[in-house]
């Protein structure tokens, strides 16, 4: 990626703090137009936290968040959702009841005009048309991640690994400039990741989405990230291109721990 | 919502439009014409006593639907649903009476001023879930109880309202099988409506709140918007069932309007089936139906044994006892409702003989 690129995401020393626990203390970090941006850190880092800060699930306790260059940190996930914000979860959350075609419909919500009332009079006020329009993007999407062959089937009853592939598409659905994806390959087999980390590279290179993307598996984070950033106990430690990130001495002793020799030495 | 394990064979959808109709195959869009058209020969062939009953299930099944899509796919809970019947009902024969605007106009317009009242009361629900929003409904409920027995110019007060009957291109619409054919009209309407909300953005926001909020709202969904809008179109389908009430009966007074009814609308779409279109009609029908059953039954248990006074007293109770009884036993052995029983009925016949 050229550094020229102007950020599309901007946090600026972000802290959140829920009674005494600090989950997060003065993080900054800028994420450029068509970036692939990993964040890594052990487990209780605020890996999540930063990512609900940033989709507004969370207000920061200081700090700010810009989209854009405009500062979203008042606003409310629905509303940085039609700025052109997209997520999906780590724990599934998907309409348990809805058949994956209307869960991928409903991340056209904010893409629909029509309310109630044209909704409700379908044939008159445009309803249709416009419905039937959106359901031709959202085959698109259906098409891309390979979930055709149940997209009448009920999301609730599905496998894990589909149903994470639906998830990814009801937050592609959004039409999202910035996707923020949380452990998008969490619980699943090797040959799942596989599939799933195509489909991120993809919908980065092809789709032109910004990425930003919360992963455990280093070897995937290592591959397809342009650049990552890592997370220990709330604070930034290191940022930067994977190798030299996999090469910092602050990570390798927040992952691995710091041997007993060297910690007498040090 | 419809799993397409229960679509038969054969079904091949060659465009989007069609994968977005109605009904899901041609065979179940011409039973459901089939189905009015034997509705509209009814009059002529039942007696007028199955008729009213008939009447009842249709104003009672337009709130009903209104109930289903605020407590069945929008997951609120709603305990005063009969007060907003009430206030339709009033509403209708107050716009009719003091301005003299025809009753077909006045009952949806009925519908609209019970709606910007839904919304009122609907505001609690964008910050209170569940219980606590139940009781802020159950208090709705005795707010405007008290309200109908107070407002005496709205409501006639403890003497009630006189409903006009209603004029159509200026004959009377007079006796049950005529207005068998307007309450019929509404329902179709009514249901149609209500069908199209649920397949479009809001109907698909309404299932989207109930089924994981969170995740709603970062899908750029107002989840206070959606509650309480929710509540707004419930209370138009109150609104103009009740209005269809008043002028079913030309008399509105506030005793019918009790939490009682409203615990029955409720029972209704949990018989019915919770958040489906169809199964609140099955659910309404159930239980009009129901309390004639157990009268039927206990007058022939009667008959059998003789007028024998202590067993006659128990009996009346029974009637009571079995709407509660219905809908505890729905509860627990069929919580999705006549509906779901249906499509398995549906899917058992699919493969039919072949059945592996």
């Amino acid at each position: 990626m050229s550094e020229t690129k102007s950020p599309v995401l901007e946090v600026r020393n972000v802290s959140l703090g829920f009674g005494g626990v600090r989950a997060l203390t003065d993080v900054s970090f800028e994420v450029r137009q068509g970036e692939l941006f990993s964040i890594i850190g052990p487990n209780g880092a605020g890996k999540t936290s930063m990512l609900n800060c940033i989709s507004g699930r969370y207000r920061p306790s200081s700090g700010r968040v810009l989209l854009d260059g405009r500062d979203v940190t008042p606003l409310t996930p629905n509303v940085r959702a039609t700025l052109g914000l997209g997520r999906t979860f780590q724990n599934l959350a998907l309409f348990g009841h809805m058949s994956v075609l209307d869960n991928i419909m409903v991340g056209r919500h904010h893409l629909l005009r029509n309310n109630a009332l044209t909704g409700a009079l379908y044939w008159l006020g445009g309803a249709r048309r416009e419905e039937l329009a959106h359901r031709r993007k959202v085959e698109d999407i259906i098409d891309f991640l390979e979930i055709a062959h149940i997209r009448k089937a009920v999301a609730g009853t599905l496998p894990y690994g589909l149903r994470k592939r639906v998830e990814l598409a009801r937050a592609m659905a959004v039409e999202p400039r910035v996707i923020l994806l949380d452990e998008p390959m969490a619980g699943m087999n090797l040959e799942e990741k596989e599939d799933m980390a195509r489909y991120i590279v993809d919908l980065n290179e092809e789709w032109g989405m910004t990425v930003i993307m919360i992963e455990h598996d280093m070897g995937v984070v290592m591959d397809i990230s342009h650049r990552v950033m890592v997370l220990e106990f709330g604070r930034k430690i290191a940022e930067g291109l994977p190798d030299e990130v996999m090469n910092d001495e602050r990570v390798k002793v927040a992952y691995l721990g710091v041997d007993d020799d060297e910690e007498q030495v040090a | 919502m419809i799993s397409s394990s229960l679509i038969p064979c054969g079904q091949f959808k060659t465009s989007y439009a069609r994968d977005t109709t109605i009904f899901l195959t041609p065979a179940s869009r011409n039973f459901c014409i089939l189905g009015l058209v034997v509705a509209m020969a009814a009059p002529w062939v039942l007696s007028n006593y199955l008729i009213s009953l008939l009447i009842q299930i249709g104003f009672f099944g337009i709130a009903a639907l209104g109930l289903n899509i605020l407590v069945g796919c929008t997951g609120q809970i709603s305990l005063g649903h009969a007060a907003f019947f009430g206030f339709g009902a009033f509403a209708s024969a107050w716009l009719n009476n003091i301005f003299g605007i025809p009753v077909l106009l006045a009952i949806p317009l009925a519908g609209v001023m019970t709606t910007l009242l839904g919304l009122l009361f609907g505001i609690p629900a964008g910050r209170l879930k569940g219980l606590y929003l139940a009781i802020a409904t159950f208090a709705s409920q005795f707010i405007l109880e008290d309200f109908f027995s107070r407002a005496n110019w709205f409501t006639g007060g403890s003497s009630g309202a006189m409903a006009g009957p209603i004029n159509l291109l200026g004959y009377e619409v007079s006796g049950d099988r005529a207005f068998f054919y307007v309450v019929l009209a509404f329902v179709v309407v009514m249901f149609l409506l209500g069908t199209n909300l649920l397949r479009t953005r809001d109907g698909r926001a309404f299932v989207a709140v109930r089924d994981h909020y969170l995740s709603a709202e970062v899908m750029g969904i107002n989840l206070t918007k959606y509650r309480i809008l929710s509540f707004g179109i419930s209370s138009f389908y109150a609104g103009v069932g009740g209005a269809l009430y008043g002028h079913y009966l030309g008399y509105v007074s506030a005793e019918g309007f009790t939490i009682l009814l409203s615990i029955q609308f409720l029972g209704m779409i949990i018989i019915g089936g919770m958040g489906s279109v169809m199964g609140t009609l099955m659910g309404t029908a159930f239980m009009v139906l129901l309390p004639e059953a157990t009268e039927a039954a206990v007058s022939t248990i009667k008959h059998v044994i003789g007028d024998i006074p202590a067993v006659t007293s128990a009996l009346a109770y029974i009637k009571e006892a079995a709407i509660g009884l219905a809908i505890v036993l729905f509860l627990i052995f069929e919580p999705d409702g006549l509906v779901h029983r249906w499509r398995l009925i549906k899917s058992y016949w699919k493969l039919y003989p072949f059945s592996y």
